[in-house]
């Protein structure tokens, strides 16, 4: 029986025991809870910054049209249709005119009898004062009794006083007869201005309210943006200030635009300041009123100082700071910060000085005794 | 002296590793189903770590926000933050669902996180690559496990968003990756319909009489504008001042704004008691069968490469070597094996764990105990053999 060589044994025993302990020791120590923390570091950095707010907001019309009848009606004729461009004072419709022309027809009849009833006047009038001057006379040759004369001048100022009345009358008519023509010419729905049909409320034959609408016009040549901004994001908002604007059905294109307003009131439940952007040049084709644009309004760039990157503020107990490197440790420092940016640089006011070394990217929470291991990139993280 | 062992362990080299090396794929097996159940557990504490809250708030007699739908009016905030010990409020949704980038979808838990700064409640802790949200609108964070990339454009219910950074760990209780997305959008996601079911609810009340009622024009158009606003969210993030305890500051709220608070204990009752309490004992039943099995074939290999031997050790009495001598070598043979056995079943189940869908979490404090279990196994089962061996008729090696 052949003997084998121990050594070579020995060897081949030692050469599978080895890697496994040395890939034992590797897997225990650089795997685990205990494995140090992949992160990446980056200098602090005294950079300008340009900050911007965004926001989201409709497009609407800055001037809309809401044309309706005065009174309760119904709807005899429309003669424009949504999309229809109008011009100033072009009538768009007409408003059942119902029983008006009737009731026009009954006033002037009702000022015929009435201008006669002056006439009767006038005529009683006239006799009443030849009368009154005739016993006037008779009475200074002693003719007739005071009282007689007495009458006829209670009856001289009765019949004027009918006359009054009558003449009267005859302008009540006549102003009735105006009102109703009147009325009969705001039954016509006259554009006030050069403008776009956005909406036919009703159509002929529907009634509808006093001052219910029945065409909306706007004016196309003036849209704006009604934007709401985030007030926890919205310092330094202001009249003027440059924007850009991009619409939810154009998302490639950007147009230009300016805040033409800050409104005074904010929205209360949706936590939001709302303000009003302008279009530099009117976008062609229009954009439907109502559609979703995303607002981007850069503020004035701020001078110099130290920036960090969002990714590296943390909050340990309640503080909000950044992992500090010193000496191959890590140390917390709480810092103060200002303005940001919209690519997530934020100034840092008080804590940090240019040229130190914090943490950016780590693989898992840090803690002061975290054994760290500066990388370029995080594992797992595609480029 | 030489080592009886060591010269039987070198007669058969080969055999013996291979037999390690098997016995440490099962070993590894063991500690991967233990690196499971851990990694269920952390999934559910990462996800209270993660939220960055000491008070959960939610509507009133509900486990919610992680184990039981919960919703609370989106204003609520404003009053607890105003109360005594309450460092910051967030309002905060989660809503587990389909997330689209191009053709392929990935289940994600979005998580809507409001306005402010990092460190925020609700906001991602930590990231590995990207930045932090900072536009109101259509931005998002993802986990990375999602597999999403920087610049991807994701689509959830009608918005697109922008990944603009991306962290890692951050799961739901049921190893869902998040993505975070500014809270406006996330309760729109949430709670606004999808636009047929719009359409439709428009059509239904534009039919019932009670609203549209020709006397009253705009009424209409009143309750569909109300129809459409969603002001909930499912949970408000407490942070406690300093020097407050979280049932000093919990009493209060649950006594005057009538609404159920948890702490961090009770929230990790409620997510490890109850919400993965059954597929925790699911897989812990499943440990449990899988040492025992590991245990009985270690037991058997132990036993049968004693038995192997039965003849060498029938010579070895014959020539008169000692009990002792005949029982250490046994025993250190079980231990060898037993040890090249974890060693191999550690190292399985380091490089396995990452491969797995769900997190594992290998413990060193499980692995040192499977270590002691897998030596005892070694000596319990070595002194069956040891007491076969001592009990062999030394004329059998001559027999036979």
């Amino acid at each position: 029986m052949k003997v084998p060589s121990q050594q070579r044994q020995i060897l081949a025993l030692v050469a599978v025991i080895l890697p496994l302990l040395l890939l034992f020791a590797y897997v225990a120590i650089r795997s685990g809870p205990l494995a140090p923390v992949a992160v990446t570091v980056m200098q602090v950095e005294s950079q300008p910054i340009s900050p911007a707010l965004f926001g989201i907001g409709t497009v609407g019309a800055r001037y809309n049209y809401k044309i309706g009848p005065t009174t309760a009606g119904r709807v005899k004729q429309l003669y424009v249709d949504v999309g229809d461009r109008v011009e100033v004072g072009q009538v768009l419709g007409e408003m059942d005119p119902v029983d008006s022309d009737a009731r026009i027809r009954a006033l002037q009849a009702a000022l015929k009898a009435t201008r006669a009833a002056v006439r009767q006047a006038e005529a009683k009038a006239v006799y009443a004062r030849s009368q009154a001057r005739r016993y006037e006379k008779l009475l200074g040759a002693d003719s007739v009794s005071e009282e007689q004369v007495a009458t006829k001048r209670q009856e001289l100022a009765v019949a004027e006083a009918a006359l009054a009345a009558a003449r009267d009358e005859v302008n009540r008519i006549q102003a009735d007869i105006e009102a109703l023509h009147a009325q009969r010419g705001h039954l016509k729905l006259i554009s006030p201005v050069v403008g776009l049909v956005v909406a036919r409320e009703a159509n002929p034959g529907s009634s509808v309210m006093a001052g219910q609408a029945v065409v909306e016009v706007i004016d196309p040549t003036i849209l704006w943006i009604d934007t709401r901004f985030d007030q926890i994001s919205a310092a330094g908002l202001a009249t003027g200030l440059p924007a850009m604007v991009r619409l939810r059905s154009r998302h490639e294109q950007r147009f230009k635009g300016r805040v033409l307003r800050l409104e005074p009131l904010a929205d209360s439940v949706t936590q939001e300041m709302l303000a009003k952007i302008v279009f530099e040049r009117e976008p062609l084709p229009m954009p439907p009123l109502g559609e979703l644009a995303e607002v981007t309004v850069s503020l004035p760039s701020l001078p110099a100082r130290p920036v960090i990157p969002n990714a590296a503020i943390r909050e340990v107990e309640g503080r909000q700071g950044v992992w500090l490197l010193v000496d191959d440790g890590l140390r917390f420092v709480p810092v103060e910060l200002g303005c940001s940016d919209l690519d997530g640089r934020v100034q840092v006011l008080n804590g940090l000085k240019e040229g130190q070394r914090i943490v950016v990217y780590s693989e898992k929470a840090l803690t002061e005794r975290s054994r760290i291991n500066v990388v370029e990139q995080v594992p797992g993280v595609v480029p | 002296m030489i080592s009886l062992a060591g010269r039987d362990i070198l007669h058969a080299w080969g055999k013996f590793i291979f037999t390690g090396i098997g016995l440490g794929l099962l070993i590894g097996v063991t500690l991967t189903m233990a690196g499971v159940y851990r990694g269920m557990v952390a999934d559910g504490k990462a996800l209270l770590d993660n939220s960055g809250a000491d008070l959960w708030i939610v509507q009133r007699d509900t486990l919610g926000p992680y184990a039981e739908s919960s919703s609370v009016y989106d204003d609520l905030w404003r009053g607890v933050r105003a109360m005594p010990g309450v460092a910051a409020a967030a309002n905060v949704t989660y809503l587990t669902m389909q997330v689209r980038h191009g053709q392929r979808d990935v289940r994600a838990m979005v998580v809507g996180i409001m306005a402010g700064n990092a460190g925020d409640p609700g906001w991602p802790p930590y990231l590995v690559a990207g930045r932090q949200i900072t536009r109101g609108h259509y931005e998002a964070v993802a986990d990375i496990a999602t597999g999403f990339k920087l610049g991807d454009e994701l689509k959830i219910r009608r918005n697109r968003y922008n990944v603009v950074g991306l962290t890692r760990r951050m799961v739901s209780s049921s190893g869902d990756p998040m993505v975070f997305i500014p809270l406006k959008d996330a309760q729109e996601a949430q709670f606004l319909k999808d636009n047929d079911a719009i359409w439709m609810q428009r059509r239904r009340t534009a039919a019932n009489p009670a609203f549209n009622r020709p006397i009253v024009p705009g009424l209409l158009e009143a309750i569909l504008d109300s129809q459409t606003t969603n002001n909930y969210v499912n949970a408000v993030l407490v942070r406690l001042a300093r020097g407050y305890t979280s049932e000093e500051v919990a009493e209060p709220i649950r006594r005057w704004k009538r609404l159920t608070v948890y702490d961090r204990s009770q929230m990790e009752e409620i997510l490890i008691g109850k919400l993965i309490a059954t597929s925790a004992k699911q897989i812990g039943m499943f440990l449990a069968i899988l040492a025992v099995v590991s245990a009985a074939i270690v037991a058997f290999i132990i036993y049968t490469l004693t038995m192997d031997k039965i003849r060498e050790i029938a010579v070895l009495k014959l020539i008169g070597t000692r009990n002792r001598t005949i029982a250490k070598m046994i025993m250190q043979q079980a231990l060898a094996l037993g040890s090249i056995g974890f060693v191999v079943g550690k190292i399985a189940a380091t490089f396995a764990a990452p491969h797995f869908p769900k997190y594992v979490l290998l413990m060193p404090a499980d692995s040192i105990a499977g270590f002691f279990a897998v030596m005892l196994i070694c000596v319990l089962a070595s002194l069956v053999a040891i007491r076969l061996a001592l009990k062999v008729d030394p004329a059998e090696a001559i027999g036979g």
